[in-house]
């Protein structure tokens, strides 16, 4: 922020400086975006005034703000509802063959994605409590910053690109390869199978962990941390006494979202897991599809995992996960904490631990691509069309996830508006509010899945709808994330602009241009690379509808890993991985520009 | 131009569990000032008239016509709030010169005026300025700048003073008053302060729980036989 803010003179907690940001869960809005907090409350009507409590005011010309909104709605609904048609179509065409599929295999895969998600969040979480508070205790820790930041690239890194950044650290070929086998004595096998899995999952939750823990010490009041030093805690203590509550209120949450991402696993399991022993339900399904050519099984599969999900997802509202995590956070360097000299020695220690553990696969990458031809690749025809594809694809489906986000945003605040502060949140406001977090509810291969029952079914072509589904499915997955990048901006904006736009009667485009453009211009475009990163890396929907026709990067990549060929592989994954990676300092440019 | 003059007739609004219930004439040209506890209506009544609430019945007349159903634009008012008067990506000029075009489309005579109206705030060598590197009180002359520039008979302040220091808020007061002498504007001010409203205003308008419980000169609200209600609210001093 501008350094001019300390002039902002604001008499209640909501005043906003200007190109300020609004916490939203502060603001209480009246009909015209003026901040309900400003008002006292009300001393109880009198007896004599009567019971009329009439209808507050509704204007007209908000509609062209919510259209939008119930349409996007109404497309997410179709995506869902298609895929729910084809799978019903399939269970009962084939009735007797989805119900055999219950049988002991299900049963295995089920429990592997049970105990794998598990083993996941347990080795994920508690690292990152520790890295954590590594990092809430020494706030001048040289790099601080940095560590923080680099925990936030697993979030828009491809998990094929992390697949095989830990093939290339541990893998038979690997780095180590040659140092763990002198340790172990025999032929290192390679990270294959469950451990092989683990570690995948613990690169990228591990670090989200260790920050959505960090935002729980950060939030520990400055006053406790002022008390715990002139108390003379120690770091025990102070653990016990101050700390530990903030965690423990972040603990379940934390670990719903994490158990929920490993459940939902797809990529790494698919090219690290393997065999009927290593086997979760998405890539059950996966191969279902693709390999085994059994739909009714396949319907199967996706109702368990659909069941599943669904449980957790609802056990993880409860205990209020945020499951959209925040790409970037802003570094606060807070003092007023006293830490003896063998606790920093510590810290510092763990502190390295943990940037190395996130550092090593992304050096991995780039020494194995490195390692690779890639002027050889570059001039394959094959990976230019996957090149250029992929970047047509996830261009598209980036576009249209910011333009449904900025949809079901805005129709939600015209609904939140319309009713007041008084009123309480109607079914269309909700669904715009939450909406989009059905697709978190509901995986990219479930609905892949039940597509590619109906285009079969209908006889439809299932390999000639992959642009379609790839745009589709990847723009509304990405929406939860474009939406958070993108509401807080517009909310804080509106609830500044509101009245005096409708006392000034700027309205239509010349509002647009002037007052709504402006503000929201770098949320956007963070909105937009973070959609397009997570579009570019994603191999769920491509996995069931790629063909010879339609490849792309990584699609190509998993062809080539298939084909043992490691090096196109690595190589590929570096030009992935670089791609995204430019995405998301574009974004994360764009974001700190924006506060 | 000069002011106009307000007439609310059986204005009621129900909001929130609470009921207004407003009925007055004010004279124009007149200075009001609307004073009363927190929650006792201030701003609900102000809102009323710059058309952000719409009443449940009732008339506002401004210069006789019905505006009560009319949307904010369409008033002959100008409305200051306490804060959020500006738009935070546009410069100076800009801020005041939306109050002349909705789109920024000015030709040369506007600009002209948006200068005249920035100079007499005097704020003419901060055309260029954004809003983050004002002052709060410059903040507000620039609202009032644009006030100027929209050039409508009534003046609503919601307590626009409010987060200034005693010295500033003297100053701006004093702006005030010369403005509204020069445009003869009809005016009502909300605020807190009863040294403010002696300074600026000629009528007292005195809320409480949603209605007007005393109202009359200023001069009889700060004389001997002021009204039990408004001591009671000021304190003895």
């Amino acid at each position: 922020m501008a350094r001019g803010d300390e002039r902002v003179v604001g008499r209640k907690a909501n005043s906003i400086p200007y190109g300020g940001r609004v916490d939203n869960r502060q603001e209480r809005l009246d009909g015209w975006g003026y901040a309900e907090a400003r008002r006292k409350p009300a001393p109880p009507a009198s007896p004599s005034a009567g019971s009329g409590s009439a209808p507050s005011p509704q204007r007209g010309g908000k509609t062209t703000r919510t259209l939008p909104g119930v349409l996007t709605l109404g497309a997410i609904g179709l995506v869902m509802g298609g895929a729910a048609a084809g799978l019903i179509w399939e269970a009962g065409s084939d009735w007797s063959g989805a119900a055999s599929a219950f049988d002991n295999y299900l049963l295995r895969v089920v429990q592997f994605t049970l105990w794998q998600a598990l083993l996941s969040t347990v080795l994920s979480i508690l690292p990152g409590i520790i890295v954590a508070r590594a990092l809430a205790r020494l706030p001048a820790f040289p790099g601080r910053g940095a560590i923080i930041w680099l925990f936030g690239v697993p979030l828009a890194l491809p998990a094929i690109v992390a697949a095989l950044g830990v093939l290339a650290l541990l893998g038979r070929a690997g780095i180590f390869a040659d140092a763990l086998s002198g340790l172990t004595g025999g032929s290192w096998p390679g990270i294959y199978g469950l451990s092989g899995i683990l570690v995948a999952h613990v690169f990228f939750n591990m670090p989200l962990a260790a920050r959505m823990f960090l935002e729980a010490f950060n939030a520990i009041p400055a006053d406790h941390r002022r008390l715990e030093a002139q108390l003379g805690m120690g770091s025990w203590s102070a653990w016990r006494l101050i700390e530990w509550p903030a965690v423990r209120a972040a603990l379940p949450g934390v670990a719903m979202l994490v158990f929920m991402l490993c459940v939902t696993s797809f990529t790494i399991v698919l090219l690290l897991g393997g065999g009927p022993a290593a086997t979760t339900l998405e890539v059950a399904i996966y191969q279902a599809l693709r390999f085994d050519f059994d739909p009714a099984r396949a319907v199967t599969l996706t109702f368990v995992q659909l069941v599943l999900t669904v449980v957790i997802v609802t056990a993880a509202a409860r205990l209020g996960a945020h499951l959209a995590g925040e790409a970037f956070l802003s570094v606060s360097n807070r003092g007023g904490l006293f830490t003896s000299w063998p606790e920093k020695l510590l810290n510092g220690a763990v502190l390295i631990a943990g940037f190395l553990f996130v550092a090593g696969p992304m050096a991995a990458i780039v020494i194995a691509g490195l390692d690779s031809d890639l002027v050889r690749l570059f001039g394959e025809a094959s990976v230019r069309n996957a090149a250029a594809t992929s970047l047509v694809l996830a261009f598209i489906a980036a576009s249209l996830s910011v333009v449904l986000s900025v949809s079901l945003v805005a129709a939600r605040r015209a609904l939140e508006l319309r009713r007041g502060a008084m009123g309480r949140p109607g079914v269309l406001e909700r669904m715009t509010d939450q909406g989009a977090a059905l697709v978190l509810v509901i995986p990219p291969i479930v609905i892949g899945a039940g597509w590619f029952v109906l285009l079969r079914q209908s006889g439809a072509g299932v390999f000639a709808a992959a642009p379609v589904m790839v745009v589709a499915v990847n723009a509304i997955m990405a929406m939860p994330f474009a939406m958070r990048a993108i509401r807080p901006a517009y909310d804080s904006a509106s609830a500044r602009h509101e009245r005096l736009c409708a006392q000034l009667g700027i309205s239509g485009f010349a509002r647009l241009r002037l007052i709504d453009w402006p503000p929201l211009r770098r949320p956007l475009a963070t909105a937009f690379a973070f959609a397009m990163a997570l579009s570019l890396g994603d191999l769920g929907v491509i996995a069931l509808f790629g063909s010879e026709d339609v490849r792309t990067l990584p699609y190509l990549l998993l062809q080539r890993m298939s084909a043992y060929r490691t090096q196109d592989a690595a190589g590929l994954a570096l030009m992935l991985g670089a791609l995204c990676f430019a995405l998301m300092m574009f974004a994360d440019w764009a974001s700190r520009r924006a506060r | 131009m000069s002011g106009a003059d307000i007439q609310c007739r059986e204005l009621r609004l129900s909001r929130g569990g609470m009921e207004f219930s407003f009925d007055f004439t004010l004279a124009a040209g007149s200075v009001a000032a609307v004073m009363g506890p927190s929650g006792s209506g201030k701003s609900t009544l102000l809102d009323l008239i710059a058309g952000f609430e719409t009443p449940n019945s009732g008339e506002i007349l401004i210069a006789g016509a019905d505006v009560a159903q009319a949307p904010p634009a369409r008033r002959p008012v100008s409305m200051v709030f306490q804060e959020n008067n500006l738009f935070g990506h546009l410069d100076v000029f800009s801020n005041v010169a939306l109050g002349r075009s909705p789109s920024l489309k000015l030709d040369g005579k506007a600009r002209e005026d948006v200068r005249a109206a920035i100079n007499r705030v005097g704020l003419g060598d901060k055309e260029k300025r954004l809003p983050a590197t004002l002052s709060g009180g410059e903040r507000q002359r620039v609202a009032l700048a644009r006030v100027l520039v929209r050039d409508r008979p009534v003046l609503l302040l919601d307590e626009p003073f409010a987060a200034l220091g005693p010295a500033l808020r003297s100053d701006m007061i004093a702006l005030v008053r010369e403005l509204s002498a020069e445009r003869g504007m009809t005016m009502l001010m909300a605020t807190h302060h009863p040294e403010d409203a002696e300074r600026i205003a000629d009528t007292m308008l005195y809320l409480e729980a949603g209605t007007i419980a005393a109202s009359g000169p200023i001069s009889r609200f700060f004389g001997p036989d002021m009204p039990e209600a408004f001591r009671r609210y000021v304190g003895s001093k």
